[in-house]
């Protein structure tokens, strides 16, 4: 054991190199992505910017804890999600209080009662809810269940990438899930077929 | 109440709809949901429903931000 052999020293330092290129482009390509789920995770376009750049920073900083192979577009997610509790977003409102909430059929029903049960077979009925009465409901979940509802809903994870980048249960994702499409349901139903 | 609000169907909406259900549990959902219109429809419902709430969300970024997070980048350009 002496000096490290110069040449193998240089190769070893340019592999690095060529791998920490390679995760920044990787992780910029799902950049788009990262922001959609920002987007719906906070309230303002400027908080989701200054996320997604908070998280770009620190994800470059750590790029060396990232396994390459590995779900990439969830490990930067899980990064923003713990930068947004960082934040030190508002104390959760106590969801289980909430008296009123309504199955899981609630809002479809009620659609049935406004326009028919046929009506249910149009994809177009969905379209009489407006696209901001959806921000609003989504806005207005718990945090909660609103990180849940928009890892699954918007972020398409599964269950398992979901539970990992919120470090929390499976069975917690689907509970919060269930109950945060409820309570979406609930809302729209209020919001737009008044 | 003339149906009934199919109290398993609903139950097995959630793992149906994200595709996350134990085949035997899918299998029970679909032959249920073959005979039964009430349910059918609101699947469907359901299904058009989780299409429309992800396309509300189908935001670029804004112009400005992806040269920021480039400019984050180690090695710049």
């Amino acid at each position: 054991m002496g000096e490290p052999d110069p040449e193998i020293e240089a190769r070893r330092i340019a592999s690095v190199a060529r791998d920490r290129v390679r995760f920044e482009e990787e992780a910029l390509a799902l950049a788009d992505q990262v922001y959609r789920v920002a987007r719906r995770l906070v309230r303002t376009r400027e908080e989701a910017e200054d996320l997604v750049q908070e998280t770009y920073a620190r994800a470059f900083r750590s790029w060396r804890s990232y396994t390459h192979g590995t779900n990439l577009r969830a490990w930067l997610l899980r990064i923003l999600t713990n930068l947004n509790l960082d934040r030190g977003r508002k104390v959760q409102r106590t969801p289980d209080i909430q008296p009123l909430e309504e199955g899981d059929y609630y809002l479809a029903n009620r659609m049935a009662e406004s326009q028919g049960e046929q009506a249910l077979d149009q994809d177009m009925v969905v379209e009489r809810l407006s696209q901001d009465s959806i921000v609003t409901a989504l806005s207005s979940l718990p945090d909660n269940f609103r990180d849940v509802v928009v890892l699954v809903d918007i972020g398409d994870f599964g269950y398992a990438d979901a539970a990992q980048i919120l470090d929390i249960p499976i069975g917690t994702v689907m509970s919060r899930l269930h109950r945060g499409r409820r309570l979406l349901k609930q809302q729209l139903a209020e919001e737009a077929l008044r | 109440m003339s149906h009934g609000p199919c109290d398993k169907c609903e139950e097995l909406l959630q793992g149906y709809l994200d595709r996350e259900i134990a085949e035997t549990e899918r299998a029970q959902a679909e032959s249920h949901l073959d005979g039964c219109e009430y349910c059918r429809r609101r699947y469907r419902f359901e299904v058009s429903l989780r299409r429309y709430v992800r396309t509300t969300s189908e935001e670029r970024m804004p112009p400005g931000l992806m040269e920021r997070l480039t400019q984050l980048r180690s090695v710049e350009g």
